[in-house]
């Protein structure tokens, strides 16, 4: 045991803000000063707070350095590792409180991420040393795959991708359906926008993931899996080859496993970019090889799935609770969150909050604790307005709903949905019809084309909401809109349908207001949509500097230098807002509405 | 023949269709699956030509018109776009002198938007080729820009 434990987190987001130079600043650093027998530096997955990064825990001090730059490093290696003094002007919050004990960390409750940012994930020995495989042991030789099962069961146990189904009835139907072999799959197409945990939990702590689908196959009776993780993460994919090639030397997937006559093994494939691929039935597809659309079901994959036979379906979250439910039990598991969604749920914190990055908290907290005491609030000088969650499935929730708590019942009850789990913070620059024409065509973009009420439904509601920004919005809009909606849900193939008008719906349900503001003033009160905007120069402080006409691309801005004030030709501006970024007085002014 | 090896790898079932051409198209230095590679490839697996067409057709990371040696693909999710995705596009077109879909005409560069790249918290972010950079400002763009034209 060496004296010092360096962790450098090298999540994709660290690693994207440069923490593998910080990487080589340390090492270089180390070896300078002689240090390398005392110190070890060990890379971990995701610790969180990710808009932080490069980040540096430094134990057994807990020193948590953030924002940490290759020049901080030689301090942190002189003061710190040589001398033991703490460097407190890098850490986080400053000389002030142990980084510990702010909010952010305290009211979270890491059971998926609890090695995420502490252990090395390219590092098999040391997920054994903190107690991996020991459950997939536990299952092997001392349950049976009824017991695992009900244990599951017992634990309240959701599937976190999205949809809330009890995961322990999806092991049942697998288990109990006739055909051989069956398959068990992991679901890493993470494609919702803002959302990354089951990214960080590939790359962090892959084995949890691979340990769960172990004890999966056992259950229902599988010999083979498959983990499907989209192309557009490759350090999650580099990290599982690592995770997979240590497991089988290691005989924890393979032949025989823990002696017993229960063999696995796993294979990884790649999407190919296409959203669609995370609904259960296009995955299947492209697993197969062909283009990622989905079918109708029934069947069910627990039936009639991949090669058509019995396939076992689940997010990588979920796999990655398992190996705790069967060493904990699944009543300790069951102890956290709310009568009907149980344990915890890890969400992607982004937009305009503090603290983004990835948080776990149990299920139940409010929205409010989530943004204001995990997240940190809205930065100074801004206003909450709404917080989408859930992705393009979900929906936007206003202020007055803050105190909602997070389970799949209550959320959908506003119009919301857990999703994925990502949730991003919006604050009043923001303008709702906005959002929801963005979620819009993201799905209208995404959608594979199979079934006419996706893919013209979405083209239709989204032609609406593209008029309403442009000024064009009709009184009976609205009406049209939740038509549409409602058709879409109802009569299209598969989830990525039946849910894309949620964006759309929830916003009118909750920021009606700023759909008429569009509609009868033609007003944009955000000051986002920039035909229903106009600019304005004050007189009282222009000083006729001339900027403005310099800045302006159309000519709209004018005026005689030193002769204040300037005025904008509102039948020649463009709204591209040049002027008022030029302006050093403040004399130019964004106002909702138009000016003829 | 190089492209003989990479097909060596692979079992011949149609299900490691999508793998085979990942590799297909990293290979080739323009970044893209030429008329033979689909050819190539469905007599290999035994597949129908028509077929390989029209898995390749449906996903985005599948080109089948030359594209440069390094790929650049800016996040247009909603996250990186409140946080200024579209200045970082009009950046590098303006660096690049291509639009989205385009290649610079020395080959060296293709710009791409593409879905979320799940680093929201460092927004806005965009990959080129394997790596993801963050915290993208326009000064960060030219340094990139010019370490990737050094290495060629």
């Amino acid at each position: 045991m060496r004296r010092l434990q360096v962790l450098l987190c090298s999540g994709s987001a660290c690693q994207s803000a440069g923490a593998l130079e910080v990487k080589r600043a340390l090492v270089e650093a180390v070896t300078e000063l002689g240090l390398t027998e005392e110190v070890q530096i060990v890379e971990t997955g995701c610790m969180g707070p990710c808009e932080l990064g490069p980040i540096l825990l430094v134990y057994p001090e807990g020193a948590y350095y953030v924002r940490v730059k290759p020049k901080d490093v030689r301090e942190i290696a002189e003061e710190h590792f040589l001398k033991g003094r703490v460097v407190r002007r890098l850490l986080w919050g400053g000389p002030g409180p142990e980084p510990r004990t702010l909010p952010f960390f305290a009211r979270q409750k890491k059971v998926v991420l609890a090695n995420c940012g502490q252990i090395d994930p390219e590092r098999i020995e040391e997920y054994i040393a903190v107690g991996g495989y020991e459950a997939l042991a536990k299952a092997l030789t001392r349950m049976t795959p009824e017991e695992v099962i009900a244990e599951v069961t017992r634990a309240g146990l959701r599937g976190r991708g999205g949809a809330g189904f009890p995961t322990g009835k999806k092991w049942q139907a697998v288990r109990e359906a006739p055909g051989r072999p069956k398959y068990v799959i992991c679901n890493g197409d993470e494609g919702d926008p803002g959302a990354f945990m089951d990214r960080a939990v590939l790359e962090g702590d892959p084995h949890s993931v691979l340990e769960g689908m172990a004890i999966a196959a056992y259950a229902v009776g599988a010999e083979k899996g498959y983990i499907y993780v989209r192309a557009e993460y490759p350090l999650a994919i580099k990290r599982l080859e690592v995770a997979i090639a240590q497991a089988r030397k290691y005989g924890l997937l393979g032949a025989r496993i823990f002696d017993t006559d229960f063999s696995f093994d796993v294979e990884l494939r790649i999407g190919a970019g296409a959203f669609v691929c995370g609904e259960e039935t296009a995955l299947i597809a492209s697993i197969e090889g062909k283009r990622g659309e989905p079918r109708p079901r029934p069947p069910y994959p627990a039936t009639s799935g991949l090669f058509g036979k019995p396939t076992l379906i689940n997010n990588v979250e979920t796999f990655a609770n398992i190996r705790h439910i069967i060493l904990n039990g699944g009543d300790w598991f069951a102890q956290m969150g709310t009568a009907t969604s149980k344990g915890t749920k890890v969400f992607a914190l982004a937009g305009q909050v503090r603290n983004t990055g990835l948080v776990e908290v149990p299920m139940g907290i409010t929205l409010r604790e989530l943004i204001f005491e995990v997240g940190g609030g809205v930065p100074e000088g801004r206003r909450f307005k709404a917080v989408q969650i859930g992705g393009p499935s979900g929906g936007c929730l206003p202020e007055s709903l803050l105190d909602v708590p997070i389970d799949y019942e209550s959320l959908k009850e506003y119009g919301a949905m857990m999703g994925s789990g990502g949730v991003i913070v919006l604050d009043d620059t923001s303008c709702m019809v906005n959002v929801a024409k963005f979620f819009l065509e993201f799905t209208a973009d995404e959608s594979c084309g199979k079934c006419v009420p996706c893919r013209v439904g979405t083209r239709l509601m989204l032609g609406i909401l593209e008029r309403i920004t442009r000024g064009e919005g009709r009184e009976e809009d609205l009406a049209e809109l939740e038509r549409l909606a409602k058709l879409v849900k109802e009569a299209s193939l598969c989830g990525l349908g039946q849910t894309a008008p949620n964006p759309v719906l929830s916003t009118l349900r909750h920021f009606q207001e700023e759909y008429l503001a569009h509609i009868h003033e033609k007003a944009c009160p955000a000051g986002v949509c920039p035909d229903l905007i106009h600019y304005d120069i004050l007189a009282d402080r222009c000083r006729a500097c001339d900027l403005c006409r310099r800045a302006c691309p159309t000519g709209a801005a004018q005026g005689t230098p030193r002769q204040p004030p300037y005025r904008i030709v509102q039948a020649l501006c463009i709204r591209c807002g040049a002027c008022l970024e030029a302006c050093p007085f403040g004399a130019v002014v964004k106002r909702p509405g138009r000016k003829e | 023949m190089e492209k003989k090896a990479i097909l060596q790898r692979f079992p011949r079932s149609p299900d490691v269709l999508l793998a085979l051409l990942h590799e297909l198209q990293r290979a080739n230095p323009q970044n893209y699956l030429t008329p033979e590679d689909l050819a190539l490839a469905a007599e290999y697996l035994g597949l129908p030509l028509s077929r390989v067409r029209d898995a390749v057709t449906f996903y985005t990371m599948f080109s089948l018109h030359p594209r440069g040696k390094h790929v650049i693909r800016v996040c247009d999710s909603p996250n990186c776009h409140l946080f200024g995705a579209w200045s970082v596009v009009e950046e590098l077109q303006r660096l690049l002198g291509v639009g989205v879909g385009e290649t610079t005409p020395d080959g060296l560069f293709t710009l791409e938007l593409t879905s979320c790249l799940g680093a929201c918290g460092v927004a806005p972010v965009m990959m080129v080729d394997d790596e993801v950079f963050g915290n993208l400002t326009p000064q960060k763009l030219r340094e990139i820009l010019a370490r990737l034209k050094e290495e060629g």
